[in-house]
């Protein structure tokens, strides 16, 4: 039997090795995708991102076991960082989840971030539409930290939770940008430690001062994994979440609104490879490298004619 | 080529983990994606990461003296999983006839005290390249 035909019979080493291929990138990918969007669009999709030790890989491990003890079969992505260095990766957030590696309604994969230079979010987003398409009634997507991509990823999810812990208190500032703006629900993890309710209250402070787009009202949350408190809660407020969406704008504009972004990440994963072969493969760039390092350029007006260039280039 | 994923494991209840951590810094450092699952592992833990993880190799370490049991039983539950694709290796306190017989029964090299992380790096991207390209 086929890889696909194995798919399609629920076959999880079938699953695991279609998301090498799309992972990997490797020739035929686009054709699984293409064959397997027709069975995706229901799963719930579920960021959860924080900073590194906040207990992010706890709360899923709690989250999948409340999950699947209720008969949800619930797909998960745990991101950890590449070296950009060596290009290699530790990844270790299963060591939190072990015993769910025995549940046959959960299904784990780890991912590397495999380098800077995008395809993260494309990657992850291809493999949430592949567990989707495998039957999964949830996706949840664990990531670290706040960078381009994690927004990106974000913005692929129905709902997003930050999760903090007390000690972060001082980082609250510095979460403001970027890692405050993309939350729906804020998670305290950890919260019997001390300071927990100071920065629930420093949190509701500056939860006043979030522009908001509509009357969704961020609820904190206050959990403890390891003890297995406040998971029902966490769980309550995603399903809130969910609703409030759901009565908030229509079906159609949110489904719109997420064919838009996927087909956007696509387009522009598409373009950036096409950039690189390109560029790597022409000469004018070589040659304006030469003159910017002579002197006889700068990389400004040079960047300028080679988009000029490169735009005949790309639409060839 | 692709990725080379590495699913390393303690299995059982001995808990000295300080090897396998090198050895997870070693692989990571040569560029590979290591998935390191923890402590006390079962069998069927070990074999159904694997297989979610789609890694190539699962690399066991066993100092506890129990590997004629634990080496057996992954390399059984590789085989009823259908993932019999996946190479298994290991290292750890194993005498030279022991490694042998778990050899016959298709495990790969057991690396013992002494081993380099070269040597370990070197196995692992070798065999790596005679792995059959599964088809679609």
């Amino acid at each position: 039997m086929g890889l696909l035909e194995r798919f399609e019979n629920g076959d999880q080493v079938a699953l695991a090795r279609i998301i090498s291929r799309v992972e990997n990138r490797r020739t035929g990918y686009q054709d699984i995708l293409a064959r397997l969007y027709a069975h995706a669009g229901r799963a719930q999709r579920i960021g959860l991102t924080g900073p590194p030790g906040a207990g992010k890989s706890s709360l899923v491990f709690r989250l999948g076991e409340l999950l699947s003890a209720s008969g949800k079969k619930v797909g998960i992505i745990a991101v950890d960082p590449t070296s950009p260095f060596t290009g290699g990766a530790l990844l270790g957030d299963r060591i939190r989840m072990q015993d769910l590696s025995l549940d046959p309604n959960i299904f784990i994969r780890s991912m590397a971030t495999r380098g800077s230079t995008g395809g993260l979010a494309e990657a992850t987003r291809d493999t949430t539409m592949v567990m989707d398409a495998f039957g999964f009634d949830l996706v949840l997507i664990e990531t670290v930290g706040v960078g381009q991509v994690e927004l990106d990823i974000a913005r692929a999810c129905d709902s997003v939770v930050v999760v903090f812990v007390p000690e972060s208190g001082d980082a609250v500032q510095a979460m403001k940008a970027g890692l405050m703006e993309i939350a729906d629900i804020y998670c305290l993890n950890k919260a019997d430690r001390d300071g927990a309710e100071r920065l629930v209250l420093e949190l509701q402070s500056v939860l006043g001062l979030r522009q908001r787009t509509n009357n969704w009202e961020y609820p904190i949350i206050q959990t403890q994994a390891i003890n297995n408190i406040g998971i029902d809660d966490l769980w309550q407020a995603i399903k809130n979440h969910r609703e409030f969406c759901q009565s908030d704008t229509s079906p159609e504009d949110r489904q719109k609104e997420r064919i838009a972004n996927d087909l956007l990440t696509i387009v522009r994963g598409k373009v950036d490879r096409r950039l690189r072969s390109v560029l790597r493969d022409s000469e004018t760039f070589e040659k304006v490298v030469a003159d910017i390092l002579a002197g006889s350029t700068n990389p400004y007006s040079a960047a300028e004619r080679l988009v000029a260039e490169l735009s005949t280039a790309l639409t060839s | 080529m692709d990725k080379i994923r590495v699913l390393l494991a303690k299995p059982g209840l001995d808990g000295h983990d300080r090897g396998i951590k090198v050895i997870a810094a070693a692989l990571r450092d040569a560029g590979m994606e290591v998935i390191y699952t923890g402590l006390r592992q079962t069998p069927d833990k070990i074999v159904s990461a694997a297989i979610q993880e789609d890694a190539q190799f699962i690399g066991m370490s066993i100092l506890s003296g129990a590997h004629m049991t634990l080496f057996p039983a992954v390399a059984k539950l590789l085989k009823e999983k259908g993932a019999e694709n996946i190479h298994l290796f290991g290292g750890g306190i194993v005498p030279d006839q022991d490694a042998a017989k778990l050899e016959e029964i298709g495990v790969g090299r057991i690396f013992t005290p002494g081993a380099t992380t070269e040597e370990i790096v070197t196995y692992i991207r070798d065999t790596a390249r005679d792995l059959p390209e599964e088809t679609l």
